[in-house]
């Protein structure tokens, strides 16, 4: 009954804060989307001036993670209402990643912006679906980004060790990158205070480790029994430390930093059971005395790489 | 364990030799596998542990009898978290090309094994000028470790050194390749495992 009410909670706070997030984009523009290779369709709540749109130089378009390179706009399309513009591009897009459609002096209605912003994404459920395989498969944080390797190699050597590890590793990892998310966007970048992320993100870890513990103590001694050990273990995995500090550099908002965390935890999880259940069956093997132990597991682990290169270039939606 | 009896030139070179971060103790080796496409990276990372081992070292001996028991490993944490913020800041503003190839591994030394265990099995129970010792020796093997590995990888990868052009053939892509790191890193392991039990039987 207890742990109801606590899910609950959290619930209501992720919500409140997704809300939060998700307010700011909802002023003057209605709709901005991809439409075809080279073409981004925005849509306004008023009219806007068919002199000004009709004009390129008021238009700069890039992706977010490359504001220096300006992708060129070759023509602009105004629609009959008056509402909704056509930008199309010299090039294609790469739909995978965000654009900002950067707007000059631009008149909606009777009010008037020097500089306007708006982001392009992909259909919203599909582009956090993306960031959850993304996260889990294609850049699985074990074997394609090489994190976490200590903990990984330490604790997959057998299947149980492997579960329970990987079940504490998501929880905490969700727990603490929301934490470390919020102290973020809220703390942090608000006071200019970005050079501290190291020391408080390394703090909210430990902090939340802590609270895990506790709490779980509390609330399920039986599961605490069976996944307490692996708490003092989460500290030492850098892919705890990594993701917050992924979040805070790709400026991700609150649902999408839940995404990339659960599918952190979860390519973790995976990774874990794949290698423990090879290794469970390498201590039957007969492998030459000196590449017992840890040579044979890195051995493994680059095979295991090797097909997980497979899953790059993947994209869903 | 009480304070160690070793000279400061024993220290040095038991964190290089008897017990290399990355080959004895199987420490750090997130960047091991991950950063060592190029001796360069290799270099520089190793540079960047050895100042934050050096220095959170000196700092944990320095304040060590200040430092309440039960929360020592909080106060490890902190101090590594600082220095860290330190070193990136500095190679960000005075070598940013090679800070953007490093990318997070800077930022993630805070969370290398190998420095909280020298912090907690060496720094707390031993003077300024012993920690000191440690930590450069535990640091350049470190750094030793990885530019071993990047040798191998940058050489027979790319066929280069340090960016000089050193084989005129053609090389095997695969060990630029991001699954090679643990290729690698198993096999140099085992050699080390081979020559130990080729030593040892001679021994006998």
């Amino acid at each position: 009954m207890r742990t109801t009410k606590i899910i609950l909670l959290c619930l209501f706070v992720f919500g409140l804060l997704s809300g939060i997030a998700l307010a700011e984009n909802v002023n003057v523009v209605r709709k901005a989307s991809f439409d075809k290779a080279n073409q981004i369709i925005i849509e306004f709540i008023e009219e806007i001036e068919e002199a000004w749109a009709k004009d390129v130089n008021n238009f700069y378009v890039y992706q977010k993670i490359n504001p220096d390179i300006l992708i060129g706009v070759s023509k602009v399309e105004l629609l009959p209402d008056k509402r909704t513009i056509t930008l199309v591009m010299s090039e294609d897009l790469n739909k995978n990643e965000v654009h900002i459609v950067g707007m000059k002096n631009i008149k909606i209605g009777k009010q008037t912006f020097p500089k306007l912003q708006v982001q392009v994404k992909k259909f919203y459920f599909g582009y956090l679906f993306s960031i959850f395989i993304g996260a889990m498969l294609v850049n699985n944080f074990v074997f394609t980004k090489y994190l976490g390797l200590c903990v990984f190699f330490g604790t997959s050597r057998k299947k149980s060790t492997a579960v329970g590890m990987g079940i504490t590793f998501t929880i905490v990892m969700v727990f603490s990158a929301m934490m470390s998310w919020f102290l973020y966007q809220f703390v942090l970048k608000p006071f200019n205070l970005s050079f501290l992320q190291v020391v408080v993100f390394i703090g909210m870890v430990s902090l939340s480790v802590q609270a895990v513990d506790t709490i779980l103590r509390k609330v399920n001694p039986v599961l605490f029994k069976a996944f307490g050990v692996y708490l003092v273990l989460v500290i030492a995995n850098c892919i705890i430390i990594a993701v917050p500090l992924i979040l805070a550099d790709n400026e991700y908002n609150a649902v999408e930093s839940l995404m990339l965390a659960l599918g952190a935890g979860l390519g973790f999880l995976v990774a874990l059971f794949l290698m423990s259940s090879v290794r469970e069956r390498l201590e039957l093997a007969l492998v030459p005395p000196s590449f017992r132990g840890l040579p044979i597991a890195f051995v493994t682990a680059g095979l295991f790489a090797l097909a997980f290169m497979g899953f790059s270039g993947m994209s869903l939606f | 364990m009480a304070a160690t009896t070793k000279s400061n030139s024993e220290l040095f070179l038991n964190g290089i030799l008897n017990e290399n971060p990355i080959f004895r103790l199987a420490l750090s080796m997130c960047p091991a596998v991950g950063l060592t496409t190029t001796m360069t990276n290799g270099l520089l990372l190793g540079i960047a542990v050895t100042f934050v081992q050096v220095f959170s070292s000196c700092t944990i001996a320095l304040i060590k009898d200040y430092i309440h028991p039960r929360i020592r490993i909080p106060t490890y944490t902190f101090t590594i978290a600082t220095w860290v913020t330190v070193i990136d800041m500095v190679l960000a503003a005075y070598v940013p090309g090679a800070y953007k190839a490093m990318g997070i591994f800077v930022k993630l030394i805070v969370a290398f094994a190998i420095i909280t265990m020298r912090l907690e099995t060496f720094a707390c129970k031993n003077n300024f000028v012993k920690s000191f010792w440690d930590g450069l020796g535990m640091g350049l093997g470190f750094m030793f470790g990885m530019m071993a590995i990047g040798f191998v990888r940058e050489l027979l990868g790319m066929g280069t050194l340090f960016g000089y052009k050193v084989l005129g053939f053609r090389t095997l892509l695969f060990f630029v390749l991001p699954a090679a790191g643990f290729f690698c890193v198993g096999l140099m392991m085992a050699i080390f495992n081979y020559v130990e039990f080729k030593l040892k039987q001679k021994r006998r």
